[in-house]
């Protein structure tokens, strides 16, 4: 069985923890971080926004090269979490679509809810939404942490006293 | 005629702005337009001298606090400022955005808009990295920041610069008025993004010691920066002029331990666009003179009302957003100037708050990059855009409501 398991920042400990616990033991794993090229080219080419000035971009490594370094040290710390071999793949770019083609050909992929910490549609964020309904392959949807109870889906409009 | 020729001529400035062709650059294709105008006798000599020598004071003004805010990030200041929210997050991504607001309002407020968006923002995307939490919420407040928290003080953006002469008012009564409204501004920032990005900012951060950095305060440096602006505070009573005590603070920066070499400090006051600007205030003016002063007359309405105020905003932002705000600036600031100093203040709620709306500060570099870069991806416009609507409506009543007050008040 070949795993993919999506490492995102806020949610990656619980996700490696549950991958851990739910995956068999001879799955073929690998360890996926996407960096969203959104956010460093709104960091770094922020200059093309003042109209008129050409300001030079301050001394210092690349962000691309920031972001690729801090990445590789997450998996690395991912890795360690998870316990067995795992192969390490770093990306870059719209992060929902390069999840989405980081799982071609995988059996499943796993990723964790990253929304409100409660029962309901708004426990997923919009980029792990658009992976759970585009992936090519089975999804495992784990919670981060423990499950929110049955008492934490509102109480339907009806129902309300 | 001359109206037609004034219009074309600030039309192929916007052109070449927008565009940035090689063999055209922006500032030269200013400078040209600016001496064809006089050239063909649309403006006469006088009156290019005029607006020359209005402009000037403000051109060098920016030039220094250009000047200022390199030598900020010579001395290090935004370095420190890094390690200070990292250290400061202390493990909470909530907290790290609070501190990333607190340091994009006072950079944004003290060194312009451009030190925010060139200087602090690469620094703010590099801590939150190390941090290993999302950059995202933090690198968009840094960016929608650099445009509303260049409300409060007149050497905060370079629109306030151009108006704050204009507008008649001392520094301290500028920056007195404009308190609330920057305030209000940064309240709803505060909300929409907190709100917007809750589930990124809800996890534990790395604990800041994995490489934890010697904090060196730069304290020549913020020294300088603090005397300038208590300089400013007082220079209408000490009589000296806001632009001598800019040029003596970048002086005492170019003066410090870490001195650029003369072409360093050449390139980083950005001759071109002090060119380009001056260029596009002569066309600008031009323009102003054969009629488009009368179009821009009907569309800003005058008084102190907080309906006029709002409708003043409102289409300043929409200017803003259809040309960019620097010549949105220029083309409304002789009418506004005319209706006091409270239509001046409206005007630049908008066009400062008003970018905030487009990613790229106008729908002219929008639809110019849609078509140039149409087979990248790498730009989340819808995400941007979203923020705006969120923000830029609500900043724009909450802000110009504070001036309303703050006039009735100061």
């Amino acid at each position: 069985m070949r795993a993919v398991v999506w490492i995102s920042e806020s949610t990656w400990e619980g996700c490696v923890q549950r991958a851990r616990a739910l995956l068999p033991a001879d799955a073929d794993v690998t360890l996926l971080h996407v960096s969203p090229s959104d956010v460093e080219e709104l960091a770094a080419g922020g200059a093309g926004r003042l109209l008129g000035r050409r300001p030079r971009r301050p001394p210092g490594p690349p962000l691309r090269e920031i972001a690729a370094e801090e990445a590789g040290a997450l998996l690395e710390q991912a890795r360690t979490r998870l316990g067995r071999p795992a192969r390490l793949e770093v990306r870059r770019g719209r992060v929902e679509r390069e999840v989405v083609a980081a799982c071609a050909g995988a059996d499943v992929v796993v990723l964790a809810r990253d929304g409100k910490p409660r029962l309901g549609p708004p426990s997923l964020g919009r980029h792990t939404r658009f992976v759970v309904d585009h992936a090519p392959c089975q999804v495992l949807l784990v919670w981060p942490s423990e499950p929110p109870g049955l008492d934490t889906i509102p109480v339907p409009p009806h129902e309300r006293r | 005629m001359s109206e037609a020729v004034a219009l074309v001529a600030l039309a192929a400035i916007l052109a070449a702005a927008v565009a940035r062709p090689r063999w055209a650059p922006d500032w030269a294709v200013a400078a040209a337009a600016a001496v064809l105008l006089v050239l063909v006798g649309v403006l006469s000599l006088k009156d290019a001298r005029a607006a020359v020598s209005q402009l000037g004071p403000t051109v060098g003004f920016l030039a220094a606090l250009l000047l200022l805010a390199d030598g900020c990030r010579r001395a290090g200041v935004f370095d420190t400022l890094g390690a200070a929210m990292a250290r400061g997050a202390r493990g909470q991504a909530r907290r790290l955005l609070a501190l990333v607001f607190l340091a994009a309002a006072v950079t944004t407020a003290v060194l312009s808009l451009d030190a925010t968006i060139v200087l602090l923002t690469p620094i703010v995307f590099t801590t939150a990295a190390r941090l290993h939490t999302s950059p995202r919420p933090h690198v968009y407040a840094c960016s929608h920041l650099a445009n509303t928290a260049s409300l409060l003080l007149p050497i905060s953006n370079l629109t306030n610069l151009l108006a704050f002469t204009a507008s008649g008012l001392s520094f301290v009564r500028f920056a007195g008025l404009m308190l609330l409204p920057w305030l209000a501004a940064l309240a709803i920032e505060w909300v929409v993004m907190s709100r917007r990005f809750a589930s990124e900012l809800q996890q534990p951060l790395e604990p800041a010691d994995r490489r934890r950095e010697e904090l060196r305060v730069p304290v020549y440096a913020l020294g300088v920066v603090a005397l300038a602006l208590v300089g400013f505070a007082f220079s209408s009573v000490i009589g000296v002029a806001p632009v001598w005590i800019a040029a003596a603070g970048a002086l005492a920066l170019a003066a410090a331990r870490e001195r650029p070499s003369p072409r360093e400090a050449l390139g980083a006051a950005e001759p071109t666009f002090l060119i380009f600007v001056l260029a596009l205030g002569i066309v600008v003016s031009a323009a102003s003179r054969h009629g488009l002063s009368s179009v821009i007359d009907q569309l800003v309405p005058a008084g102190a009302g907080l309906p006029a105020l709002l409708a003043v905003a409102g289409v300043s932002a929409l200017l803003a957003n259809l040309v960019n705000n620097l010549p949105a600036t220029l083309i409304l600031l002789p009418v506004a100037a005319d209706s006091g100093a409270g239509t001046v203040l409206a005007m630049l709620i908008g066009v400062n708050v008003g970018p905030n709306l487009t990613y790229v500060g106008s729908l002219a570099t929008l639809l110019w990059r849609r078509i140039v870069h149409a087979h990248e991806h790498e730009t989340d416009l819808g995400e941007f855009t979203r923020l705006g609507v969120l923000t830029v409506p609500a900043a724009l009543l909450a802000s110009t409501a504070g001036l309303w007050l703050a006039l009735q008040v100061i």
